[in-house]
């Protein structure tokens, strides 16, 4: 996605580098809503899918490459369970796969486990509010940050009132991340200042927590939404933008993640200001995961494939992945029982 | 290296497609014979060729060199199989064709390997791309194998083709060529490039996994020099299809000449890519890559020039550069890279040359900075801005993954930039703006336009060029009438030559216009036309005191009757050698004129079909009204009978009646390739056609040639009936009074073959239609090649021009027409 905001040539990209070491980043403090930006995206539909189409047939990662590549994959997964039937029980389960999403001898076998090697865990864990008391718990000392999906997750249909006070119950239980779902009606009537103020005091009340804003693209019809829904988030000061809850009937696509990338590329050649990107739903095999990680390298570069910019909201993907690990290490496939379920 | 360190630095790594089946292939059947009659024969001349793998610069292969007594021998088994497969009844070859494209699938890897070995291309390519289009293409066909009988009726085989395929997609070429051929019953005999022939051997292969009949397609591997050439000159082959470069097509266009052979010629290109200020810039720097670092920029329709509007300018080649930053280059069999090796040396030696001589006149040049890998050919992408349309690299095609960009501040002038070149291909409209993308594409000169997309193809759009880029479609319906003639043409024999004027250029020449040979007419001589001669120039009609009044044509151009500039007038005599009245001798500044007319008058084309069928209607009408007078001339000039007479102006005026109909019905149609949109195949105005009417038939046969092309928007300059020009030149009133605007009809009397000369070597003449003798026809063909322009001529053969079927119809108005496929990808 593109914006063809007029201004001059001289204020053309230059980027205001705010990297700072070992792939921590400035949060991005927002911006003043502008219209003009906003309002001159460019998507082009058909051009984006043959893009996105032609991003797991022009990259590809094998071997030891695909191997490093998985282990990345790993490392940026909020593994999530959000179900009706959630219990204490299925939610320490999940954690503890968090804290060693892999099998040890595997991780020997490719030289990372042990000193020397990587601490390997995911991203985050994402759970409903109710369970993020029981997953703080799990994964104290882990460093593993518990995200909150929040905000009337997933249809956002609540009292705005009620949308603060979860996110503030969220984040005194110990939720580091909260995901948000934005309004998709603020999108579908166009009422883009009023989108603005609900994300912007969504940011307000996470304080110090991390906020993900949900999309939930599937339900803002066209790309040209998404893209521009993308770029009022991020100027009302989102840290990270995601695609969808996972409820919706599709979910993360690639055509998506191209415009939601560039809208990402954009603003940080505007602004300086580097926002992450977490596609959700639907990411149930290795293959994919590696397709994100190629489209963020593609469309972004190497500072957002890592967790601070990058996650996956996906559970069963760490099942494939193992399993795919497990063939490299070994040379056949695993049975699913071989491996610790998630 | 280690996982621990590739988790840190994340890059890609190898991802090498394994060559083992491809090399097996080679070697188990290396060096390659030729393939005739559907078995691997030796060379004659017992001499083999190398090919190269271009990403390693190491030797594949070795395949046999044709001589031309390898040719004879192929052309001969095609000849002997044609006798046989021009009468297979459509569903049969629809059965072979689908088995072929079956076969394609199911080798599908193995031909996609081979052709990223020999060719350099990207596996990614060669996979996704050539080798899933190339069975397309046959299934598409085989669909118009099995219809011909209904939906070409009144159409035959050509007969043998020769084929010339080129390097750049050489599996792909081949389908182009022989699915049409095969569908419409020819047999062929194909010559693949001189770098790259494997994938053709492995075709040959199929042919003989699917029991094609023997003699049907011959493969001879080879030098151009050697194969092609006598190919080209075969007197045995009846059609000639080459896909290559300008230089080369005009050679062949020039060894072709008079032979009678059908020929069509898909060739260079400079093709525009446009980007507006509304345009999506991200997916637009992602079609650049597409248009130009697609198969290393060796694509005859490659976007090679990038038109940006001024104020997204600095933007986009900032966004550009970024991209090109992270393009990936190597190993042809690599899966993750986006570009591969140059086909040859020499190609990349050229490639060098022509960027050079870019830095040398002053343009910037833009590389990435990664470096290439130094075994193999390998040239990095490349930019240039600061480039002016004067430059070298603005106008020539370099065939390599060099991009040079300019800047235009209008619609106009980014449509005056696009169309100021030779060639005309394609190009690449790109605006989120329906209004402008729907507007910009019918004005550029271009047989593919492609709307916020580049490089799409599919066998059910034709594709080909305007202008110096070729002439012939392929693809889509359009395609197959390469592959055929006329049935009643395949009939007629050369029957009708009619001697060249002897007296070229000489004033109130009467040798000019004797010895026309209207055998038809030659028992009629005496019949009813007494009373009738001497009405122009002789005595009063109904006042024999009287004299009558000089009536002497002029010139008409630009819609003026104009003295012609040499001063000099020509007599036209009956049939008893009495002079009936003078016309203008014409000359080479009255042609240069009437093309100068002819241009001024181009809004012809764009005004409503509607009016121009009303002007054809308000001719016929006007004709009409003077029958008699039209009847009396005819017979006057040509020693018709009264009875005939009339009947050719009977017919002349149904005729015009007919194109008037036509004129808001040959409309084109709308293709649904797979993808979320449509292309719509519009057949466009050729533009200025000059033509040469035939000498018989001096009313009618004039009507039969401007009719359908003004009908389709074309302006034309037309040399009369050198024998009786009078008809036409008394249409100049009926013209006037039918409102048909200035210079849209120029007529110029005199010396056929001198003039239809200057029309043929005129490069601002769109198409020159030739109606006469045989070494006329042979005199056009060779002039037309200066600008490669259509040609459309008799060959000396006898035309009907009463008959419905061979004097009017959809012939006439495809020759008055260019198709243009207009892809429009559609979805918000």
């Amino acid at each position: 996605m593109t914006t063809t905001r007029k201004r001059t040539e001289a204020e053309e990209i230059t980027p205001h580098p705010t990297i700072e070491p070992q792939g921590r980043i400035t949060r991005n403090p927002g911006m003043p809503l502008d219209m003009d930006w906003v309002r001159q995206a460019r998507v082009n539909r058909s051009a984006v899918e043959r893009r996105a189409a032609s991003i797991p047939t022009r990259r590809t990662v094998k071997k030891e490459w695909q191997a490093a590549w998985l282990l990345r994959a790993i490392t940026c997964l909020d593994l999530t369970t959000l179900m009706g039937d959630d219990t204490p029980g299925n939610v320490l389960r999940l954690c503890a796969k968090a804290r060693r999403p892999v099998r040890q001898e595997l991780l020997d076998a490719m030289g990372v486990g042990g000193k020397g090697g990587m601490n390997l865990r995911v991203g985050a864990v994402c759970v409903y509010h109710n369970l993020v008391p029981v997953a703080v718990e799990a994964l104290r000392g882990s460093g593993i940050p518990v995200a909150a999906v929040s905000t009337g997750f997933p249809a956002g249909q609540n009292p705005f009132e009620q949308k603060l006070q979860e996110i503030d119950a969220s984040v005194k239980a110990g939720a580091a991340e909260v995901d948000i779902v934005i309004s998709r009606a603020h999108v579908l009537t166009g009422n883009w200042s009023a989108l603005y103020d609900e994300v912007r005091a969504f940011r307000a009340a996470c304080g110090d927590a991390h906020m993900k804003t949900i999309l939930a693209t599937h339900e803002l019809a066209t790309l040209r939404n998404v893209g521009m829904a993308s770029l009022v988030c991020m100027m009302a000061g989102a840290d990270f933008i995601k695609t969808s809850t996972g409820k919706e009937p599709v979910n993360a696509t690639l055509p998506v993640g191209v415009v939601m990338t560039r809208a990402i590329r954009e603003y940080f050649e505007r602004t300086g200001y580097k926002v992450g990107f977490k596609p959700a739903g639907g990411i149930r095999t290795a293959k994919q995961s590696l397709d994100w990680l190629i489209l963020m390298k593609e469309e972004l570069g190497n500072d957002w494939l890592n967790n601070s910019l990058f996650r996956i909201g996906a559970s069963s993907v760490l099942s494939d992945i193992e399993r795919q690990l497990s063939y490299f290490v070994t040379g056949h496939y695993a049975a699913a029982h071989y491996n610790p379920m998630v | 290296m280690s996982i621990l360190n590739i988790f840190d630095t994340m890059e890609y790594g190898p991802a090498p497609e394994a060559a083992n089946a491809g090399l097996a292939w080679i070697a188990e059947r290396q060096p390659f014979g030729l393939f005739i009659n559907n078995t691997w024969v030796k060379p004659a001349g017992k001499q083999y060729i190398e090919s190269v793998n271009p990403a390693t610069g190491k030797p594949l292969a070795r395949v046999a060199a044709a001589t031309s007594e390898d040719v004879d021998r192929a052309v001969k088994a095609a000849r002997t199989a044609f006798e046989s497969w021009g009468k297979t009844p459509g569903h049969v070859r629809a059965r072979y064709m689908y088995a072929i494209a079956r076969h394609i699938q199911k080798h599908a890897r193995l031909l996609a390997v081979l052709e990223s070995l020999d060719n350099g291309k990207t596996i990614r390519e060669t996979r996704d791309i050539d080798i899933p289009l190339v069975a397309r293409h046959f299934y598409y066909y085989a669909g118009w194998a099995q219809l011909m009988e209904q939906e070409m009726p009144g159409f035959a085989p050509v007969g043998v083709v020769g084929q010339i395929i080129p390097w750049n997609f050489p599996l792909l070429m081949l389908a182009w060529k022989i699915a049409p051929a095969l569908a419409m019953g020819n047999t062929v005999v194909l010559k693949p490039a001189r770098y790259t022939s494997l994938t053709a051997l492995k075709f040959a292969e199929i042919m003989q996994e699917v029991r094609l009949p023997p003699g049907v397609i011959n493969i001879l591997t080879g030098e151009a020099s050697q194969v092609g050439e006598a190919l080209v000159r075969h007197p045995d082959v009846n059609k000639i299809a080459f896909t290559g470069s300008t230089d080369v097509g005009r050679s062949i266009r020039r060894a072709t000449a008079g032979s009678g052979k059908k020929l069509s010629l898909e060739l260079g290109g400079k093709s525009p890519f446009i980007v507006f200020d509304d345009a999506d810039l991200d997916s637009v720097v992602e079609g650049v890559v597409d248009a130009i670092w697609f198969n290393q920029g060796q694509v005859c329709c490659a976007g090679s020039r990038l038109l940006m509007q001024e104020n997204i300018a600095n933007r986009l080649i900032a966004k550009l550069r970024a991209r090109m930053e992270h393009l990936r280059i190597g190993d042809s069999l690599d899966k993750a890279v986006d570009i591969g090796a140059i086909v040859s040396p020499g190609q990349l030696k050229e490639i060098q040359r022509l960027v050079e001589a870019g830095v040398e006149e002053g343009a910037e040049m833009w590389q990435p900075s990664w470096t290439c890998p130094t075994e193999g050919n390998f040239f990095p992408p490349t930019l240039f801005t600061n480039v002016s349309p004067a430059t070298t690299i603005a106008q020539v095609e370099i065939f390599g993954p060099v991009l040079v960009a300019m800047t235009f501040r209008t619609p106009e002038e980014a449509v005056a930039l696009a169309n100021n070149t030779r060639y005309g291909l394609a190009a690449s409209v790109w605006s989120d703006n329906i209004n402008l993308a729907l507007d910009i594409a019918p004005r550029i000169k271009a047989g593919s336009v492609w709307i916020n997309s580049t490089n799409l193809f599919d066998a059910s759009s034709g594709f080909g060029g305007y202008r110096e880029s070729g002439f012939g479609r392929e693809g889509g319906k359009e395609g197959l009438y390469e592959y055929v003639r006329p049935a009643w043409e395949v009939k007629a024999t050369v029957d009708l030559h009619i001697a060249v004027g002897s007296g070229k250029g000489a004033a109130s020449s009467n040798g000019s216009i004797k010895g026309v040979n209207m055998a038809a007419h030659d028992e009629e001589v005496e019949d009813g036309h007494e009373g009738d001669k001497r009405e122009n120039g002789g005595m009063n009609a109904y006042h024999p005191a009287l004299p009558g009044i000089d009536r002497t044509p002029k010139l008409f151009i630009g819609g003026k009757q104009a003295r012609s500039d040499s001063g000099y007038s020509r007599d036209v005599l009956d049939r008893q050698g009495h002079v009936i009245g003078q016309v203008g001798e014409g000359n080479r500044k009255d042609i240069r004129n009437a093309v100068e007319a002819a241009h001024a008058a181009s809004g012809w084309a764009n005004g409503a079909a509607h009016t121009r069928a009303q002007i054809l209607y308000y001719i016929a009408e006007n004709l009409s009204a003077r029958e008699d007078e039209f009847a009396r001339r005819i017979v006057q000039q040509t020693s018709a009978s009264r009875a005939d007479a009339a009947n050719e102006v009977q017919t002349a005026i149904s005729r015009l009646f007919s194109y008037a109909a036509w004129a808001d019905k040959y409309e084109g149609v709308v293709h649904r390739p797979p993808m979320r949109g449509a292309v719509l195949a519009l057949p466009e105005a050729t533009g200025v056609i000059g033509m040469a009417c035939p000498d018989e038939y001096p009313l009618l046969g004039f009507i039969s040639l401007v009719a359908p092309a003004i009908a389709m928007g074309d302006t034309v300059v037309v040399i009369p009936s050198m024998q009786a020009p009078l008809s036409a030149t008394d249409c100049y009133q009926v013209l006037e009074t039918s409102d048909v605007p200035s210079g849209v009809v120029n007529i110029v009397t005199g010396d056929r073959d001198t003039l239809s000369q200057v029309l043929a070597e005129h490069d601002d003449v769109d198409s020159m239609w030739y109606f006469g003798p045989l070494e006329g026809c042979q005199r056009v063909e060779l002039a037309s090649a200066g600008n490669m322009k259509r040609t459309w001529v008799s060959y000396g053969h006898r035309r009907d021009w009463l008959d419905t079927i061979q004097g009017e119809g959809q012939e006439f108005l495809r020759e008055s027409t260019q198709v243009k496929n207009i892809w429009i990808p559609y979805g918000e």
